[in-house]
């Protein structure tokens, strides 16, 4: 027996079906709160970000002094300029994402596919920028002393110059073995050794008199405190624990280990969303190219993929100056 | 809705001939504030190094340069200029409300923790 309701009496009226709230279709506003949700969960990220900085305030890493690397310019200080270009490539790839947009209002099927595909070069090149960031993060440069307190120590010469711990250390001639699950208690094991041991930076740093040691602590001037010769070496033999060279979710040679664990997260998760960013672009950019917004004589498809590819680079403003620039 | 674009960004001070070229208006427009942005944080004027509402003002700048980029990347490149008043509103009052309690919330406990390590005696359990 059909009993399907064929008409619902309500049709033309405001609950009836086939309306438009706000002008807006179904899956451009469900992306608008998808977008609302996820721009909640991101300043969830920041806020926690900056609740752990307030908390450490006179002790965070300044960023200047962590992101100095530009590919290809090796040894070279240049803070921001990698941050920044990554940035205008973002800022570009909207920029030829929303002329996709238009192109599509205009009905345009090959502008729509060039710009669709600018808008995925772009995507690439801003993830590759942020695997390198994050390798060159990791890998680390000048390393560092952590305390038993779980302070960084860094070096610096007479003038406040980073010092890395290469430049000083004497080297020993013997080898440490790595503590593995095959060679020792079988069910123990530790991970990569640092290159240097504590007595080799020990002796090194008496060897060095123009060596001393920065501490975390932002001074006025909001520079690291940098100590006296005679309280270096203390600190060094007294607290000295562990040499940290680079950075993971425990240690971090740069400083509090939260920022590394907060860089990590943020930007990962960030460069995440650009991941499935361009996954999705080229779903589309497929579909532009075999004709189904064609035939289906709209393009809003391309726009509420825009609206999402909009919403990474606007996240990466705010990423952009919580991380680098503040 | 698909050709019914607001033409005119800064007020309309500045009004573009089509959406295209308003587009490339709106990459203009955030270069300059990024660079702007780039500049001051290579090298911190150290007239702008000076507190200012619990902040150095050099960083209220950032913060201020990035919710005017923010504004421009969801007006013009989300097209949020030309969406119904109503839409704006339930996706910008909304977010923003949030956001601006959690971002209370947080920062505020933030300096509680560190004024309680900084200046108290307690060391755990505050």
């Amino acid at each position: 027996m059909d009993t399907t309701a064929v008409s619902s009496g309500t049709e033309g009226k405001t609950w009836g079906g086939g309306n438009q709230p706000m002008k807006a279709s179904y899956g451009k506003m469900m992306m608008w709160f998808f977008i609302v949700s996820d721009a909640l969960t991101f300043s969830g990220f920041l806020a926690a970000y900056g609740f752990s900085r307030f908390k450490f305030i006179d002790y965070w890493p300044i960023a200047d002094e962590v992101f100095t690397h530009v590919p290809f310019l090796h040894g070279q200080e240049l803070p921001m300029i990698y941050v920044a270009f990554m940035t205008f490539i973002l800022i570009m790839s909207s920029v030829t994402m929303v002329l996709a947009v238009d192109a599509g209002h205009h009905m345009k099927k090959n502008k729509v596919i060039l710009y669709m595909f600018l808008t995925i070069i772009g995507g690439l090149i801003f993830v590759g920028s942020q695997a390198w960031e994050w390798a060159t993060f990791i890998k680390g440069d000048y390393g560092a002393i952590q305390t038993k307190g779980g302070n960084i120590l860094q070096f610096v010469d007479n003038e406040g110059h980073r010092v890395a711990l290469r430049d000083f250390a004497t080297v020993e001639d013997k080898e440490r073995v790595a503590h593995k699950e095959t060679n020792g208690i079988w069910f123990m094991s530790e991970g990569t050794q640092p290159t240097y041991t504590m007595e080799e930076i020990i002796t090194g740093l008496e060897a060095n008199s123009d060596i001393l040691v920065r501490t975390q602590t932002i001074n006025e001037e909001g520079e690291k405190t940098v100590l006296s010769r005679t309280e270096s070496l203390r600190q060094i033999k007294e607290n000295g624990r562990l040499v940290v060279e680079g950075a993971n979710l425990k240690v971090n040679e740069y400083g509090s280990p939260l920022f590394a664990d907060f860089f990590f997260f943020i930007t990962g998760f960030h460069g995440f969303h650009v991941f499935s960013g361009v996954v999705i672009n080229i779903i589309i950019f497929f579909n532009v190219i075999i004709g189904t917004y064609e035939r289906r004589k709209n393009y809003e498809m391309v726009e509420k993929v825009g609206l999402y590819w909009h919403f990474v680079d606007l996240v990466w403003v705010f990423v952009f100056t919580f991380f680098y620039l503040v | 809705m698909a050709d019914a674009h607001k033409l005119e960004i800064l007020r309309g001070l500045i009004k573009f001939k089509s959406n295209t070229t308003k587009i490339w208006g709106v990459l203009i427009l955030l270069t300059i504030v990024t660079a702007v942005e780039v500049i001051l944080g290579i090298y911190k004027p150290a007239s702008l190094m000076a507190p200012f509402l619990g902040m150095k003002i050099l960083n209220w700048i950032f913060i201020i340069l990035t919710l005017v980029k923010a504004y421009y990347i969801t007006w013009d490149f989300m097209h949020m200029r030309d969406e119904t008043v109503w839409l704006r509103r339930l996706v910008v009052w909304t977010a923003v409300f949030l956001i601006c309690y959690l971002l209370f919330i947080l920062l505020q406990e933030g300096g509680y923790v560190e004024s309680v390590y900084a200046t108290e005696f307690v060391k755990r359990d505050f």
